[in-house]
């Protein structure tokens, strides 16, 4: 039963999630929420994971998430699940590849979709931020023990890294998630 | 073998299909990834259909689309072995911490990107910050904001009032 909810849940967001990469991201933070399959921190994991191995980055988390819930049968068939949509669409659009391109309906719509999809991606990522830099156990707390000033420090020094110094702009992702790891062990960010 | 989603693979396959195998010309390889870009789904699984369905009709498109997912399918079972595994030790927590505020920074760059190549007037950006504004505060599937503003896209066209006015 759940390797069918795992290969539905996955055909949705394989079918919904426009414009690649990061756009699954709303959608399994969603199914984090609906189905309890996995956590959110779990999630942050799972995009780290994918941005250091090779693989598109829906196809990979729609494995790692049917891996953790249903094993290695779940694995397989939230991946087929992501990718039915695609395939099914795709050999339909390629019986009339052109005209679809040039459709002015076709044209209007995805460029509405854009935004959209940026949108929903931003708020995700507003769930993922909230949940690293801010404390979660924090009743008897100030404001100053509010948010982990650790896990800050290491966002800002990453951006002016990854945006702003010319010699270290362009690396690859997967030098600065070594690099955050490192940090992480060093500084002993998970308090533990 | 591609890291980092979908646009890493662009470069690998125009030397592969293109050049190597000639299964395509440079100029349907661009139009599948434009098209790949406009179909839900991930870009790399569309374009693989794509390249596979031109050559060897639909199982063709079926076969090339298994053979884009299966290597990651394979290493995303061992990687994810292996973390269940050794997720409790102090060193892997303190790893994963460090690593969950670097993927902060890159969906932020992400994001700036997409941006870039979606908020170009004041209607994208109306859009954007409804869908941001309200996925945040609404506890509503992301489906449904595909779907409205599939439909937002649909009338603004029906009304005359679309991108292509010429």
């Amino acid at each position: 039963m759940i390797l069918l909810r795992l290969y539905w849940e996955f055909f949705k967001t394989g079918l919904f999630s426009v414009g690649g990469g990061l756009a699954t991201l709303p959608f399994l933070s969603r199914m984090a929420d609906t189905t309890g399959w996995f956590t959110h921190s779990q999630l942050a994991d799972m995009i780290a994971v994918s941005e250091s191995t090779p693989g598109p980055l829906g196809v990979n988390m729609a494995t790692y998430v049917g891996f953790v819930s249903a094993g290695i049968p779940g694995a397989i068939l939230a991946t087929l699940g992501l990718i039915t949509p695609s395939i099914v669409i795709i050999l339909i659009i390629a019986a009339f590849l052109r005209s679809f391109k040039d459709n002015r309906f076709v044209k209007t719509t995805f460029y509405c979709l854009r935004p959209a999809s940026t949108g929903l991606i931003a708020a995700a990522g507003l769930s993922v931020a909230e949940l690293t830099l801010v404390h979660s156990n924090t009743r008897n707390a100030g404001l100053l023990n509010l948010l982990d000033w650790k896990a800050i420090i290491l966002v800002l020094i990453l951006l002016i890294l990854t945006r702003r110094v010319k010699k270290t702009k362009n690396l690859h992702p997967i030098i600065w998630i070594l690099v955050s790891a490192v940090v992480g062990i060093v500084f002993n960010f998970a308090n533990v | 073998m591609t890291f980092g989603g979908g646009y890493a693979m662009l470069p690998i396959l125009q030397r592969e299909v293109v050049e190597n195998k000639k299964w395509a010309t440079e100029e349907e390889l661009t139009d599948y990834f434009a098209i790949g870009q406009c179909t839900p789904g991930v870009i790399a699984v569309n374009t693989a259909t794509f390249i596979g369905q031109k050559n060897c009709g639909i199982i063709g498109g079926i076969i090339a689309t298994i053979g884009v997912v299966f290597p990651s399918l394979v290493i995303i079972i061992i990687l994810a072995g292996l973390i269940t595994n050794f997720a409790n030790l102090a060193i892997v927590k303190n790893a994963f911490a460090g690593i969950r505020v670097c993927v902060c920074v890159l969906i932020f760059n992400a994001i700036c990107k997409l941006w870039k190549s979606s908020v170009k007037d004041r209607l994208t950006l109306c859009i954007f910050l409804a869908v941001t504004v309200a996925s945040c505060f609404l506890n509503i599937s992301p489906a449904i904001f595909v779907l409205v503003t599939v439909g937002i896209g649909i009338v603004l066209e029906l009304l005359g009032k679309g991108v292509n006015k010429t």
